[in-house]
């Protein structure tokens, strides 16, 4: 395992040692009401680190087990209002998701996984929200939804868990691969007051403390993701916007360009972990 | 649509006499009244589940007083001695009045 | 890939200086002591006769589990937090149809603190017992 580093431990700040900290074990294996999901797996070839690793690992014991039971996992609660939304009526369509849609155990089956998609109607990558709201705008003819509302929130939880148990696997190839090195262009440009970039901390220090912290590589296959800080979900881009705010950078927009390239390159570097949404982090 | 929902696990079926587990979760932010709005500065009201009952064919099973400390989304677990056969009732009551409920049949088995 | 000194140590002052805790009044002694003798009616609880299951450290204050238990009989289990401004978080009350004297929650502490748990026992005594909960301050990742 890494160490605390000694720039961290230098600082009086910094939180030296894990063994009081409730870290969970390393080695714990991610199995949600009798599935083990994959959270270490090899990298591509093309990756700069060896093993990818998926958040909930870094987590402590404490954390880790609110992900196991669907019961305890609070994220569940936004599973329960998205089921309803998917059954009911609305828009000039007078049709519910449901309607046109079926059983989303089928319809959205493997779709978090490939997230964010090449639309052929845009010419651009969409984020599942975009896809979202582009169906419930075009088709259902009702109102798009906001980035982070409790609908669009709880839907793509609910689109999301459909995939659960499936690897990431994003095209990155074809007309992605230009916004594929926009968004690692993004990963690897200091910006903010502090300069640091994505990877100083993802890449070049996950598994140190940083403050009371414990790194993790930064993975998206969990969202949206219930955030005990949050104390609810909480989508990609609002992480991205608060990882950018802690370096004092001014953050891109939810759903800008910048963004949807940024995620694409961040969900590449997960392939193979499983979609774990929705998941649970401190 | 309420956004708030309340979830409960029981088993379907136990034995009389069995002790069996109750969960509940239900989503709501639990506003304390000490959080400011972002935008404007000011205190955002109190806003919580102020009480849980649980109570089975009409008699108090188990119940709890919330303050503002308890987390969004309360998480509420606890056990029975089953009676036998009958309905759990379980109900939330907010701040502004509301009650929110939900029932559950569990039979002997 | 190697992260150089001087862009961590600004970054955790800097870290500090977003999340340092506003000084709001907490709650004091006395405030616990009122609560403690509002739910015995006036009678010092002795040390005992509750367990409280708490991690040691949680990872954010904003959703700490924790779990009562108590024996037979008891009727009311009252939790505190001590050093929250306002020291209440809940009570659970049992009866006769109650399986095992035990409940389970999770809670807000705003600071590393005691959590107190008083319970009415079956005898009509009080009983109470204190854990402390260090609670770390996260600050990064948004
Ligand atoms: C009036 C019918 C209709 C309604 C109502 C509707 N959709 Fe769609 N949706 C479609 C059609 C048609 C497509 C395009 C299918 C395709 O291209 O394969 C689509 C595509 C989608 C996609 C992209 C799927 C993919 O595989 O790329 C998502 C996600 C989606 N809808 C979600 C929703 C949600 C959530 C709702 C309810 C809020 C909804 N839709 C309501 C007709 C509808
Ligand atoms: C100063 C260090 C730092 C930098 C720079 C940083 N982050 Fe983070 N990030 C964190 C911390 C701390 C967390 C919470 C603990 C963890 O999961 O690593 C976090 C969490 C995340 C998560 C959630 C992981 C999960 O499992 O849910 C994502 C995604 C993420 N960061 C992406 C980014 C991206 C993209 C950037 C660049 C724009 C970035 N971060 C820059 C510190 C940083």
């Amino acid at each position: 395992m890494r160490g605390t580093v000694a720039i961290l431990g230098a600082s009086a700040l910094a939180i030296a040692g894990f063994a009081g900290f409730g870290i969970a074990d390393e080695e714990a294996e991610l199995v949600v009401e009798g599935e083990t999901l994959v959270s270490r797996v090899a990298a591509p070839e093309w990756h700069p680190l060896d093993q990818l690793m998926s958040g909930w690992v870094f987590r402590s014991d404490e954390t880790q087990a609110l992900q196991l039971d669907d019961f305890e996992n609070p994220g569940f609660a936004a599973i329960t209002l998205a089921e309803e939304v998917w059954e009911t009526a609305a828009g000039t369509s007078g049709k519910s998701c449901a309607d046109c849609h079926g059983d989303a155990g089928e319809a959205m089956k493997g779709l978090r996984a490939q997230m964010p998609k090449w639309s052929e109607t845009a010419g651009e990558p969409w984020t599942l929200e975009d896809w979202i709201n582009w169906s419930r705008t075009e088709h259902q003819g009702a109102e798009a939804w906001k980035w982070e509302s409790d609908e669009m929130l709880a839907m793509t939880a609910f689109i999301g868990l459909q995939s659960r148990g499936m690897p990431v696997n994003v095209q990155i190839d074809g007309p992605m691969e230009e916004w594929w090195e926009r968004g690692k262009e993004l990963y690897y440009t200091r910006v903010g007051q502090l300069d640091l970039a994505c990877y100083h901390c993802h890449e070049g220090n996950y598994g140190n403390m940083i403050r009371a912290d414990h790194l993790s590589q930064g993975q998206v296959n969990g969202f949206p993701v219930y955030r005990l800080k949050w104390g609810k979900l909480g989508s990609i881009h609002r992480r991205f916007k608060g990882c950018m705010e802690n370096i004092r950078a001014v953050p891109y927009k939810r759903g800008s360009d910048e963004f949807t390239a940024l995620e694409l390159y961040v969900a590449s570097r997960g392939m193979g972990l499983s979609v774990e949404t929705p998941s649970v982090r401190n | 649509m309420s956004n708030v929902k309340p979830r409960v696990k029981v088993p379907k079926k136990a034995e009389v006499g069995e002790i069996i587990t109750i969960k509940t979760l239900i989503s709501h932010p639990m506003e304390s009244g000490q959080r400011k709005d972002r935008s404007t500065g000011e205190l955002i009201p109190r806003k919580i589940i102020n009480r849980f009952t649980a109570s089975f064919n009409g008699e108090t099973v188990f119940w709890t007083e919330l303050e503002p400390a308890v987390s969004s989304n309360p998480y509420i677990e606890f056990s029975v001695k089953f009676p036998g056969e009958g309905t759990f009732r379980f109900e939330w009551v907010d701040d502004d009045g509301t009650v929110y409920d939900l029932e559950k049949d569990v039979k002997v088995g | 890939m190697q992260l150089n000194r001087r862009s961590f140590g600004l970054l955790a002052a800097a870290a500090a200086g977003a999340t340092a805790l506003p000084r709001a009044a907490f709650a004091d002694e006395a405030l616990v002591k009122e609560a403690i003798m509002a739910f015995t009616g006036g009678v010092e609880p002795t040390e005992g006769g509750v367990t409280l299951g708490a991690p040691e450290i949680a990872e954010n204050g904003n959703t700490v589990p924790i779990e009562v238990s108590a024996g037979d009989g008891t009727e009311a289990i009252m939790i505190l937090a001590a050093g929250n401004p306002n020291p209440g978080v809940a009570t659970f009350h049992f009866t006769k149809l109650s399986g095992e004297i035990a409940a389970t929650t999770r809670i807000r502490l705003a600071k590393t603190q005691d959590v107190i748990a008083v319970a009415r026992l079956g005898d009509g005594s009080f009983g109470m017992t204190r854990r402390e909960v260090k609670v770390t301050i996260g600050g990064c990742g948004g």
